[in-house]
């Protein structure tokens, strides 16, 4: 496929400059389309422009112009962007997304589950897009909004289900809970409650890939590692240290930003200098895009790049989604801050809605084809939730396991002997 | 109270203000420290020397030739006759570094001027051109993430070395060392182990500054899920950097500026000490003194006034920090039932007062008098000599502490 990213040929024009503040609700306005973006940095002003906020001047980011490139050649051609299994597959996983978010919220209604808990409602062409592509030994870190990361990493939902539900049986034994999901098995390393925490863990695990093709030999090895965060972390000096070393020794990595332009009670504009974050990817050496993170098949589009330069050690790319989360940051956010308006336009985007439409619109499947799938998520997450509730607590021998990987660090006690081969040590208290 | 160091140079100042400085330790033969026998510096206890020579006759003393109390070793005499070969601490380090890359492909470095530089202690020296730039990797100044990308990287499955070129910098790395190095292998239900290795030196060295003198294992030593040893000897350095680099749990490793340059004879076949272990420097009867790392040559010193004063103390360097070796020091405080814990850590929340806790909490029954802490002054390490020298415990300190103890 032609390398869309080598041509980072960004059309920008020079900003017009507003000497007032603009209203929040005119950024809103500005950002609910991905076609143009406008940003008024106060700090700069350039001679010469007018003083209205009228004049928009577009600046074209890279899926753009490939979007562009690709609807003439599939005029021309009879090319869709997705067949039907891919299609149904791809609908299949945002709907669990879904369905299992709305789940979680009724169960931690209900007392459940408690602490925090982040729902990922609107945001599922992102995680669906980006980690359908993969293959089982590549890595996905994540952040606290993981219940879906893991879902697509193919985490059953019984497992997330009952680590939510703090049982024995969940995917980290009841251990993590919500905001730390990990999977040896599905190569999900977190699960972080820090923001930024995971870029590094990221960045380790694309190290790890690029060590053992060159230093341990393995030449087939091409395990390709995607992290997730927001666009609150990109103020964060870890984002920056990270997209550094992977630029500098060219990891296999992808940053994939899921811009949903709040951070909790702060807008992105707010808190950033230059709200596009998808620029800061050249200025470390990496290509930088955006994309509609609204629509899965633009983001499966980029996604197969991003991860195509990675898996042929071409090295990292920054990746930003624009998208945006229907339910508040948390189950404890009330949410009052969002402009109604903006959540009504993003939700018209629904990116569920907008792939059965394309679908539908192309023929690709029918009504009765997408009810069926309907059904069997909502099965799947019943039985989850069954499965959770029937899960047996951790029992108090639970807790001082694990926190070793080899006991012995526990220490020798005073009786000459390794704490951990006493047999009744599990049941006191750990002392070191 | 004035007290008396033996000379083991010529008035090299080698003792003038009263802390060791190994860098000039290089132990002469016996028969050139015997010719000197008579001479001897006396330091008071406000840091004035008086070089008296015609010191009263003291009843008969023992003659102890070195303050190192591990292997005897004559370095002018040392021939090949003894087993083993001579090598300084950082050598040490090096070697059992090299031995376990040798071992395990999966074995790497990671951090500031490792490679090319060699290491800011010469520790990586060489290990760059031998196994390339990706297994002893230089990484940019930025420690949080170089560690978190260890983390990272031992998760899935290689076996990290990541050194902090000056342990005070891995406070930058607190982030990824408490919330991910620690907790991961619990968080994640036993899935992903850690195998990691952070290394570096701290402590007090020669008038550093406060931010380069300091002392981590105070705020490390509550993370759960780690390790921490404190190695203070070639013998054990080696060891030590081996047996963590084996162990499955994240281990921190601690080394100190000051000690890079011991030498010692180590031996030639390959040894691996155990992590949770202590090491008993000193047999002895009276009391215990518990330490590690540099106060352990403090200790040393101190206890060859002691020894000539009639007190026999039992000397017990603890090496491992987190968990504490509960057995080796019971052993001890059981015989002894006098407890000194003397550590470069400061005051507050440092290891001598979780240490206190443990002996108290296990061994209360034991004790015949309250554990007595020397630690240094809970005040930020001032640049200038004789300021830095009263932060630290000094061994005039430790033989008035155990006398005091022992009345």
């Amino acid at each position: 496929m032609a390398t869309a990213f080598s041509s980072i040929g960004v059309i920008q024009n020079p900003h017009c400059e507003s000497r007032s503040v603009p209203s929040r609700k005119l950024y809103s306005a500005v950002l609910g389309s991905t076609q143009k973006f406008r940003f008024n940095p106060p700090s700069r002003s350039i001679s010469g422009c007018s003083e209205t906020l009228g004049k928009p001047s577009p600046i074209y980011a890279i899926s753009e112009v490939f979007k562009e490139k690709k609807r003439k050649s599939a005029s021309s051609s009879s090319g869709l962007l997705i067949t039907k299994e891919e299609g149904l597959e791809v609908y299949e996983d945002m709907v669990l997304g879904r369905c299992f978010e709305d789940m979680c919220a009724q169960m931690y209604y209900r007392g459940k589950m408690f602490g925090f808990v982040h729902l990922y409602n609107g945001q599922e062409a992102v995680s669906t897009g980006f980690i359908k592509l993969l293959k089982k030994e590549d890595c996905v870190v994540s952040t606290y909004r993981d219940h879906v990361h893991a879902l697509s990493k193919g985490i059953p939902a019984r497992e997330v289900m009952s680590e939510l539900f703090g049982k024995t049986t969940g995917c980290c034994r009841g251990q993590g809970g919500s905001m730390h999901m990990f999977s040896k098995e599905h190569n999900l390393i977190g699960g972080f409650a820090f923001i930024g925490e995971g870029i590094p863990v990221a960045t380790g695990a694309a190290f790890t890939s690029k060590y053992r093709r060159e230093a341990l030999n393995e030449t087939d090895c091409d395990h390709v590692t995607l992290a997730f965060f927001g666009d609150g972390t990109c103020n964060n000096g870890q984002f920056y240290e990270c997209l550094n070393m992977a630029a500098l020794w060219k990891l296999p990595i992808v940053f994939v930003v899921e811009n949903n332009l709040w951070a909790i009670g702060m807008s992105h504009l707010r808190s950033t200098s230059d709200p596009e974050i998808w620029k800061k990817g050249p200025a470390f050496g990496m290509p930088g895009v955006h994309v509609d993170g609204m629509d899965v098949l633009k983001v499966r589009e980029v996604a197969k790049e991003a991860i195509g330069r990675a898996r042929r050690g071409e090295g990292p790319t920054l990746v930003e989604c624009e998208t945006y989360r229907f339910r508040g940051h948390s189950l404890a956010d009330p949410d009052e801050l969002r402009d109604p308006a903006e959540k009504a336009r993003y939700a018209a985007r629904d990116p569920i809605a907008t792939l059965k439409k394309y679908m539908i619109d192309n023929n690709l499947a029918n009504e009765v084809e997408f009810k069926a799938i309907d059904k069997k998520i909502d099965e799947i997450v019943e039985d989850s939730v069954e499965f959770a509730d029937g899960s047996p607590q951790p029992s108090r021998s639970q807790l001082l396991e694990n926190v070793f990987a080899d006991p012995k660090g526990f220490g020798i006690g005073p009786d000459g002997r390794y704490r951990c081969e006493d047999p009744k040590f599990t049941e006191g208290t750990a002392h070191v | 109270m004035a007290a008396t160091f033996q000379v083991l140079g010529a008035a090299t100042g080698l003792f003038f203000s009263g802390s060791f400085d190994p860098q000039r330790l290089h132990l002469p033969s016996i028969r050139s420290v015997s010719e000197r026998r008579t001479g001897f510096l006396v330091v008071r206890s406000d840091g004035h020397i008086v070089s008296s020579w015609n010191f009263p006759a003291r009843r008969t003393q023992q003659f102890i030739t070195s303050s190192i109390a591990t292997k005897a070793n004559e370095a002018a005499s040392a021939t090949t006759s003894k087993p083993g070969h001579e090598l300084l601490l950082f050598e040490a380090l090096r070697e059992g570094l090299e031995e376990e890359m040798e071992r395990d492909p999966c074995v790497c470095v990671m951090g500031e001027d490792v490679g090319h530089y060699g290491g800011s202690y010469k520790v990586t020296k060489g290990l760059a051109e031998k196994y390339g730039d990706l297994r002893v990797l230089d990484t940019p100044i930025a420690e949080n993430s170089f560690t978190g990308m260890g983390i990272g990287a031992a998760m899935t499955g290689l076996r990290p070395v990541v050194e902090g070129m000056n342990m005070g910098f891995l406070l930058l790395a607190f982030n990824q060392i408490s919330n991910n190095c620690g907790m991961l292998h619990y968080t994640s239900g036993g899935q992903f182990k850690i195998p990691i290795v952070i290394r570096g030196p701290g402590g007090v060295g020669r008038q550093l500054g406060a931010e380069h003198s300091q002392r981590l294992e105070s705020y490390f030593q509550s993370i759960p899920g780690i390790q921490m040893v404190a190695c203070s000897t070639p013998y054990n350095a080696k060891g030590l950097m081996k047996a963590a680099i084996r162990s499955e749990n994240p281990v921190i490793l601690f080394e100190h500026v000051l000690l890079y340059n011991l030498k010692e004879r180590i031996p030639d076949e390959e040894y691996v000490l155990s992590l949770e272990e202590a090491e008993m420097v000193r047999p002895g009867e009276h009391v215990t003194i518990l330490t590690y790392s540099r106060m352990r040559y403090h200790v040393m010193q101190a206890a060859k006034t002691l020894v000539n004063k009639g007190y026999d103390p039992e000397v017990i360097d603890i090496r491992s920090l987190k968990p504490f070796d509960l057995y080796t020091i019971g052993s001890s405080v059981k015989k002894t039932h006098r407890v000194l814990i003397v550590e470069e850590c400061m005051r507050t929340g440092g290891i001598g007062a979780s240490l206190t806790a443990a002996i108290t909490e296990n061994f209360h029954d034991h004790l015949d008098a309250p554990i007595m802490c020397l630690s240094s002054q809970d005040v930020p390490t001032p640049y200038a000599g004789t300021l830095e020298n009263w932060t630290v415990v000094q061994p005039a300190q430790i033989v008035t502490a155990v006398e005091q103890l022992c009345q």
